[in-house]
């Protein structure tokens, strides 16, 4: 008796979850069902199927790809470009600066490091108007120059993460590997790079999440009348409200989550690890 | 409690570390250089105007306090500070409780519980900015049946941030709350069912006392992150509506803190630069000070264990 009451009790639970799931997923339903629905019909109708004269087929796609006098294809280039190569500056630098601080551990070492973890309570707006104008100053306002700036303001967390991992690496390996004459460059890059890759997955996906939704440190620094991003590109079009073609912004959002979904549902399991493990330490 | 260190003893330096001292230059500088332009030089050079007044950093000249007390008697600013402050402990106690539900419903063993998770932190990422867009068109889409919009009615952008800001992160806390649940040793559980307690009685008794620490940084999450919220703020209403006061200035009804401050930099005269820089110390000291009360907090729990 008591056995089925709580099999009972966890198909109920199954279900109630299943319908809340359901809930969750309609926004993400309503922006599907608006970007193929015709401007006029999207404020008035936003829930409806977009069938008969409100359907819009491809148009909004096609309308957004060129809307607001600046195509959607180069601001998507420059996320791409500016996410890929900031978590890979990123990644690298911070690793092997991780590595000596925790090896030498000398003052200016640990002088480096508090500041690192100093610098994860600092909120943007603080350093906002200095960052962007010495980020002017070093010519760092284009989307090749831009990951220097995410390098900088972006080391505290991942320096430790992983100076907190490199810690926990028992020292005989690289030992062996020095008396077997192996330099500090080759000791790296052949032994601790290798056995760092669970906390690499960790922070770089933490990186990625990051410098791919950013918005403000991008558009401070950015020379914006050259370079946009996605999120630039999308306030920029709402900023423009009443004029802008609402269709094809939902269009340009779907565009624009589509690679998020999928990267999510790729790497579900090292996101939701990377995501718990920033959380805990940050 | 000390805790056993790997390797030799830290201050005396080994041969390892004397042969790794000598590449500073290829593994610790790059860092330290991008380090000094990307945060060190402009925090220092942030709290040095705060003391000036300035339009861009090289015209700036000492000028004292002055930028404090303009900043702490602008009705602007104290307003925003109240308003994220409400918005911080409302969205904690929203955010958390349904995320504690969830990760307690998803733990039990139910059929499904991979999809839901999956389903549940989807929200997470999605940028703040396209976020505020997507609900600003739901939330219109409603309201526009009744003749306002959310930009017209500061309690409609009040709830409608909270509802947006469950919807991002009631997946990430779930997330935190799961890795503690499933921490929770299973034979502490059995023990008290045989002794007879029932299922509210060891979720209350057993489950919440262990998952403490879980509740613990959930708990100054969504506080800290209530506190610096922009992007979704700038994209939902960006502060609307504007109320005019009879004295001349204007109260944004929901503009947070961070918001406040960006506009004071960017969208008012630039001679009240050195205003919002200091808005922005005082700021920085709000959530440094929550982070380290944080701190506290989570150790404190470190030695009871």
């Amino acid at each position: 008796m008591n056995k089925n009451k709580s099999k009972n009790n966890k198909t109920i639970l199954s279900v109630v979850l299943g319908i809340i799931c359901v809930i969750y997923v309609l926004p993400m339903v309503v922006v599907v069902l608006n970007s193929f629905k015709q401007n006029t019909y999207v404020k008035t109708n936003t829930f409806a199927v977009p069938t008969g004269e409100m359907w819009a087929g491809f148009d909004n796609f096609v309308k957004g790809m060129t809307f607001g006098n600046y195509p959607f294809a180069n601001s998507a280039g420059y996320s791409v470009l500016i996410t890929v190569v900031s978590t890979a500056l990123i990644l690298l630098f911070t690793s092997m600066a991780a590595w000596f601080i925790a090896r030498v551990d000398s003052k200016v070492c640990r002088a480096v490091y508090y500041l690192c973890v100093f610098s994860m309570v600092v909120p943007f707006q603080m350093v906002m108007f200095t960052l962007s104008k010495t980020a002017d100053t070093l010519k760092l306002n284009t989307p090749w120059t831009i990951p220097v700036v995410y390098l900088g303001f972006g080391a505290g967390l991942a320096i430790f993460m992983f100076v907190g991992f490199v810690k926990s690496i028992p020292l005989e390996i690289e030992e062996a590997a020095a008396i077997d004459g192996a330099g500090p460059v080759k000791t790296f890059f052949q032994i601790v790079l290798p056995m760092m890759k669970p906390t690499l997955i960790s922070v770089g996906i933490l990186e990625i999440m990051w410098v791919w939704n950013d918005y403000l440190l991008p558009y401070l620094v950015l020379d914006r009348t050259k370079y946009m991003t996605i999120p630039i590109h999308i306030q920029f079009l709402k900023g423009s409200y009443g004029t802008v073609d609402l269709g094809a912004t939902m269009a340009l959002i779907l565009l624009s989550i589509i690679p998020v979904i999928v990267f999510y549902l790729l790497c579900q399991k090292h996101i939701i690890k990377g995501v718990a493990a920033g959380a805990v330490k940050g | 409690m000390a805790k056993k260190k790997y390797g030799r003893n830290n201050h005396q330096p080994t041969v390892l570390a004397h042969q790794i001292g000598k590449w500073w230059w290829l593994f610790l500088l790059p860092v330290v250089l991008a380090f000094v332009i990307g945060f060190v030089w402009p925090f220092f050079q942030g709290i040095y105007l705060s003391f000036c007044k300035f339009k861009t950093t090289s015209d700036a000249t000492l000028i004292g306090f002055s930028n404090y007390s303009r900043a702490l008697s602008d009705p602007a600013f104290v307003h925003s500070f109240w308003y994220s402050a409400l918005f911080a402990v409302t969205s904690l106690v929203f955010i958390n409780i349904p995320a504690f539900a969830v990760a307690y419903a998803l733990t039990q063993d139910i059929k499904g519980s991979n999809l839901y998770r999956t389903v549940f932190f989807m929200p997470n990422l999605i940028g703040g900015i396209v976020l505020g867009y997507i609900w600003s068109m739901i939330f219109d889409g409603v309201l526009s049946h009744y003749n306002t919009s959310i930009l017209l009615n500061s309690t409609y952008g009040f709830w409608g941030l909270i509802i947006l800001i469950c919807w991002q992160q009631i997946g990430y806390m779930m997330i935190i709350y799961i890795a503690g649940l499933q921490a929770v040793p299973t034979d502490m559980i059995e023990a008290a069912e045989i002794d007879g307690a029932s299922k509210w009685q060891t979720l209350f008794k057993v489950i919440i006392p262990n998952v403490m620490p879980s509740i613990t940084i959930c708990m100054f999450l969504s506080i800290t992150n209530g506190f610096k919220l922009f992007d979704q703020n700038l994209a939902l209403t960006g502060g609307q509506p504007f109320v005019m006061n009879p004295d001349g200035t204007t109260i944004k009804k929901t503009e947070m803190l961070a918001l406040n401050i960006y506009n004071t930099f960017y969208n008012s005269n630039a001679a009240s630069r050195g205003t919002a820089q200091a808005k922005a110390v005082i700021f920085f000291i709000l959530v440094a000070a929550l982070g380290l009360i944080q701190l506290k907090f989570t150790r404190d729990k470190e030695v009871q264990q």
